[in-house]
């Protein structure tokens, strides 16, 4: 049963088979370049050689930005195998070119840094700062190993506030790229995270692959919270690394950075009680000062001063005592004056058995045999009270 | 801390203490309420040092999602005993 195919559906199913196989994009290939040639657009053509073998390459003018093309030149190439219809050509479409002899992991590295880097995911301005005191720090890390222990032990030393919530994953192997994506986004969802470490031991480039891959800094990217980072070694940098808000060389450096240190905090909390007493001393004593002087005024001038004085005096006992809790020692001088106002108080003249006069109509203190006449009627203040008294109807004649 | 979960935590005392303090010294206050500033940043300022004091450490380990031959431990909290010695010496005990 043999039947004819249209060119068409034949190209088009070849279209399907190529670019629908996953080892076919998303590829590495290294080679020589030949037939170096560039389009009046700025699309790049060549071709990848080795030996007898040949594989047509193109990059667009988009992704060109100055690579490294040279007849001659041996590279690793990035890019997706695709099928060009309308000639028939299987091509290779290349976003990123890297001289041949770094390693595919580190072109890999090259390309994918070059590229988030365009995108704006390592922007200065993006960095986060962390939170000064926080209380529930989040930890991505392998559950067993050193690295959690050690990370639990600074902040225990340092900042025993917060709560410490590990969202456990593999940091090694196939698992490990999707493992921390996960865990970063599990630790978003919990409200109470306000910084995020994601922290690895030490180990090859191999081993630390995982802090590598795109998903993983695309995690970092989009946390709602500051990351922290904290991978391999002083002298290891990962891509995650770049994207995160803080790097940290190892993992206890890590939680010396996200954890204040609890001393220097307490030290802190006493420096501003000192400063508020500071501030409130000099025109509470200023104003204790012109109350005093106020009082002295007050009991020449007005006849019963003394309500006015016993607010005065509630006043400056409550300032003393407000004081005097702050600080012991040095409200006394405070304590002084309430007791030195308390001594110009009237009634306390009264206590020693002094009276004071008053005219019952118009009420004006008697300081003045000229001020009373005959008949007049007098209050007299006692200690624990008045009593009525009538001037001698003789009295003036 | 988690169990009065109305009041604020230490940032956010530590944060109106500071404004307090800076209220203060900026000054031009009646003396009525430049006292009842300084009581209340006293208050703060007591909070935060209890907080400080009464410490200690909560961990919470989530689900493993993508472990290789790990069961699923769910979420789970404990207390871990801190390694610093929360006692501070009686004279380092500031303004109270």
């Amino acid at each position: 049963m043999l039947e004819s195919i249209s060119v068409s559906r034949l190209a088009r199913y070849l279209k399907d088979v190529i670019e629908g196989d996953l080892k076919l994009s998303n590829l590495w290939v290294e080679g020589e370049i030949s037939n170096l040639s560039r389009s009046t657009r700025g699309h790049v053509y060549f071709t990848l050689k080795e030996g007898a073998y040949a594989l047509r390459c193109v990059m667009f003018q988009r992704q060109y930005r100055g690579a490294p093309l040279d007849n001659g030149a041996q590279v690793l190439a990035h890019g997706n195998v695709t099928f060009y219809e309308q000639r028939g050509d299987i091509q290779l479409v290349v976003d990123f070119v890297q001289p041949a002899g770094v390693g595919a992991k580190q072109a890999e590295f090259e390309r994918l840094r070059e590229k988030l880097a365009a995108e704006g995911l390592f922007a200065e301005e993006r960095k986060r700062q962390l939170p000064a005191f926080p209380s529930c720090i989040g930890v991505v890390t392998s559950p067993s190993g050193a690295v959690f222990h050690d990370i639990l032990r600074v902040i225990s030393r340092r900042w025993p506030l917060a709560e410490i919530v590990l969202a456990p994953t593999p940091v090694q192997g196939v698992r490990a790229a999707i493992g921390v994506t996960e865990a970063i986004r599990q630790l978003n969802e919990r409200p109470c995270t306000d910084v995020i470490i994601v922290a690895r031991g030490g180990g090859s480039i191999e081993e630390l692959w995982a802090f590598n891959e795109e998903i993983v800094a695309r995690a970092i990217f989009a946390s709602t919270v500051p990351v922290v980072s904290a991978v391999g070694h002083e002298t290891d940098y990962t891509i995650a690394d770049f994207v995160a808000d803080v790097r940290a060389p190892t993992p206890s450096a890590a939680a010396e950075i996200v954890a204040p240190d609890w001393q220097q905090v307490w030290r802190q909390v006493r420096a501003l009680m000192q400063a508020g007493y500071t501030a409130v001393d000099g025109p509470v004593r200023r104003r204790l000062s012109g109350m005093e002087a106020a009082g002295h005024r007050m009991r020449a001038a007005i006849p019963d001063p003394s309500r006015r004085l016993e607010q005065i005096a509630a006043m400056v006992r409550h300032a003393g005592a407000v004081l005097g809790r702050g600080m012991d020692g040095r409200s006394q001088g405070a304590n002084a004056c309430a007791l030195q106002l308390r001594s110009l108080d009237p009634r306390a003249t009264l206590a020693r058995g002094y009276a004071v006069v008053q005219l019952r109509e118009g009420k004006q203190a008697i300081t003045s045999v000229h001020q009373v006449k005959g008949k007049d009627r007098l209050d007299v203040h006692v200690k624990d009270g008045r009593f009525p008294a009538d001037v001698s109807r003789q009295y003036g004649f | 801390m988690a169990s009065k979960k109305d009041e604020p935590g230490f940032e956010a005392l530590y944060q109106r203490l500071e404004e307090t303090v800076a209220r203060l010294e900026q000054g031009d206050l009646t003396l009525e309420e430049s006292l009842a500033l300084y009581e209340e940043g006293m208050k703060l300022a007591k909070r935060c040092q209890e907080i400080l004091q009464q410490a200690e450490m909560r961990i919470t380990r989530l689900q493993e999602s993508f472990s290789e031959g790990l069961t699923a431990v769910g979420e789970e909290t404990e207390t871990y005993e801190p390694e610093y010695e929360p006692a501070v010496a009686q004279d380092e005990l500031p303004l109270e």
